[in-house]
């Protein structure tokens, strides 16, 4: 028998019933749910006379609408209330393993609080009616977005239909550049295959780069591996996903913690196994990555310019450049470190984790300064109640408010703008986000994706500057 | 779910590459907990000219003359041509309902995002993939002839061009069942419950703290 990939196990555990064509019934062990993909699942649920199948599979939580201010006044916009209160009806009707709503001291964004709870552990299959499931991935399980649809399907049968993917290996070996994070070897992937790079693929992210990088690293990669198309990312088991689960409140204790993590470090890809497609990066060449289009595939380096139309011989490509640009507000050859930001945002599933708000507030005290006088605003939201409390023990709080950023409570806030938290047509903002799309961070906004470190340089110095200077 | 079975109707063409789900939908609209009424938004930053918020009475807003669907010999479409990498990004399924709301039953695109993909099956939406040279040949000749209309004939998966010429294209056969039929995905599934329940008394066994 030849080895198996990571993906392979994963999916092989997992199947309850095939199809003769291949589509496969997959067995789901964790749900994750929030406000907006699930009141018409809900729905869907009651008009059918169904209930849930296994509600202890579900872990719930507030996070796209829930406001990042003001907490005291409850949530102002009826519209995105009535999403929220919908929910909190519907978890009480029916149930779940936890539920985290709006100002509970444990909220938050639903694929920050998954992993810090435990709630997520390697082996699972984990789904959610969000793309950016694919976070999960990061502890070795399978970890897919879903649509609403399949959001009620799985709570209903606790099943998924799928389709087998291709195996997809991102190999990224050797010493990351000082000033350089997960969130450049995401965007620096995304930049070498494209946005379509990995679509029907499931990507495993490894080599020496990978397993070096902390688990709210291998998060942030595995969290864009949608943005490359591909709808899993992951990373094998090893001690670092061990030693990250042991003591989370949803992870097994004592001797039962012993038992499955045996199991869970089989949870790698065979040697012998044999990928699809292989991608290789080699670290050392990576440099802080700065988007300057419309897409997370529009990406240049901080020593980059952005690109001329004229330059690019594919038409299509060149209209989109072309379409970019203008929608950008840019000018072909500008210096990526001669554009100058409205806004900054350090936050969202992809980069709102402790880690994050470690490096941003390390940039914030090397450099010594307050947010340049042009910023109109630079907000830091912390991924869950959990990471504010971190962060505030550790006087990171106290290190951006002194700079002049705003500490919010945690949420989705910018990274979509459902709640108040959005760009203005034209404004133009540093963001630690996933997606440049247009309109992404408010109609007519404009998106430049960035690690926390080079989105707190840019809020002091007012444009973006490349933080390996800071070394 | 309502079936797809053979389909003809006027062709729109969206000449661009990546369209996300954001586009399709955008997000303050997302904050709806119906299922339906999401048509008169569908691509609104591109369809109107001024800022879409939910709540509003859409004919009364200034329409984007220079948008593909607001042109008037594309009212009434129901197959969209689109490029490649269709509805990327966010999983939201309301970017289908936006789309068969305004009356859309079919895309066709050289390639989709996978979710977005998966969604349109379960609304009794066609995502249909033809070659990028076909793709051009489509966009061409709806450019060039007002009132273009092609049928769509999902049992013999072919698309019928007004010439007469005819594409065959792929389709999984389960989902192919499920839409000729409007079947309802979980009716099927429970069908297995016993195997379902039998997979996961095994699954406890073996991996207890999955469980409780």
């Amino acid at each position: 028998m030849t080895g198996r990939t990571l993906y392979d196990k994963l999916w092989d555990s997992h199947v309850v019933h095939a199809e003769e064509d291949g589509t496969a019934l997959i067995y789901i062990d964790r749900h994750l749910v929030h406000e907006v993909t699930s009141p018409q699942a809900y729905e869907g649920l009651r008009l059918a006379g169904r209930k849930p199948w296994r509600t202890d599979s579900i872990v719930a939580t507030a996070d796209h609408n829930t406001p990042t201010r003001d907490w005291a006044q409850g949530i102002a916009d009826p519209v995105s209330r009535m999403q929220v209160e919908t929910l909190d009806a519907n978890i009480a009707a029916s149930g779940a393993k936890a539920y985290f709503p709006f100002r509970d001291t444990r909220q938050g964004i639903v694929h920050v609080i998954g992993p810090e709870n435990g709630a997520t552990l390697p082996g699972m299959t984990v789904v959610c009616g969000d793309s950016h499931t694919s976070t999960h991935g990061a502890f070795a399980c399978l970890s897919t977005g879903i649509g609403t649809s399949e959001v009620e399907h799985v709570m209903a049968t606790q099943c998924l239909l799928q389709n087998k993917t291709k195996n997809m290996l991102v190999r990224v070996d050797g010493q990351l550049p000082f000033g350089c994070t997960a969130k450049d070897i995401a965007l620096a992937v995304i930049g070498k295959i494209g946005t379509a790079g990995g679509t029907g693929h499931a990507i495993e992210f490894g080599g020496s780069t990978i397993r070096a990088l902390s688990m709210e690293g291998r998060m942030t990669v595995c969290n864009m591996a949608i943005e490359a198309g591909a709808r899993a990312g992951m990373v094998a088991a090893d001690e670092t996903t061990v030693a990250y689960l042991r003591g989370r409140p949803f992870a097994p204790k004592g001797e039962m913690f012993e038992r499955a993590a045996a199991y869970w470090r089989t949870l790698v890809s065979d040697p012998d196994a044999k990928f699809d497609r292989v991608v290789e990066l080699n670290a050392g060449e990576i440099k802080p990555q700065v988007t300057w289009g419309t897409s997370p595939e529009m990406v240049t380096t901080i020593e980059g310019r952005v690109p001329d139309p004229d330059k690019e011989r594919d038409p299509a490509r060149r209209e989109g450049i072309e379409r970019a640009l203008v929608y950008m507000g840019l000018t072909p050859d500008t210096a990526i470190k001669d554009i100058r930001i409205d806004k900054v945002f350090i936050g969202s599933c992809t980069n709102s984790r402790i880690e994050d708000l470690r490096a941003a507030a390390w940039v914030v005290q090397r450099l010594g300064k307050r947010v340049a006088p042009g910023i109109k605003v630079a907000m830091v939201v912390p991924g869950s109640g959990l990471v504010k409390r971190q962060a505030e023990s550790e006087g990171l709080d106290k290190v951006f408010v002194a700079a002049g950023f705003e500490w919010r409570e945690p949420g989705c806030s910018m990274c979509l703008a459902m709640n108040d938290d959005r760009l203005e047509p034209g404004e133009r903002c540093a963001s630690t986000s996933n997606r440049n799309f247009e309109g992404r961070q408010g109609t007519g906004g404009r998106t430049h994706l960035v690690s926390p470190a080079m989105a707190a340089a840019a809020a002091i110095e007012g444009h973006f500057v490349d933080v390996r200077q800071l070394a | 779910m309502k079936s797809f079975v053979v389909h003809t109707g006027l062709v729109a063409p969206l000449d661009r590459a990546n369209v996300d789900t954001d586009a399709i939908i955008p997000k303050q609209f997302l904050k709806s907990i119906k299922r339906s009424g999401f048509g008169p938004n569908l691509f609104d930053a591109w369809r109107y000219l001024d800022k879409g918020e939910p709540g509003m009475d859409n004919t009364r807003r200034p329409l984007n003359p220079d948008f593909v669907l607001n042109a008037e010999r594309y009212r009434g479409a129901s197959v969209l041509l689109a490029r490649k990498n269709f509805g990327c990004g966010s999983s939201r399924e309301h970017a289908p309902w936006a789309l068969d709301d305004y009356g859309f039953r079919c895309v066709i695109a050289p390639s989709f995002a996978d979710i977005f993909f998966a969604n349109c099956f379960k609304n009794g939406l066609l995502p249909l993939v033809l070659t990028e040279s076909k793709m051009d040949r489509l966009f061409a000749e709806a450019a060039a002839f007002p009132g273009y209309r092609l049928t769509i004939d999902l049992p013999r998966q072919r698309v019928v061009k007004p010439d007469g010429e005819e594409w065959e294209f792929d389709v999984d056969p389960f989902r192919k069942d499920c839409l000729l039929n409007g079947w309802d995905d979980i009716g099927l599934t429970l069908r297995h419950a016993d195997k379902i329940r039998a997979f996961e008394m095994a699954r406890r066994a073996e991996q207890p703290w999955l469980f409780g």
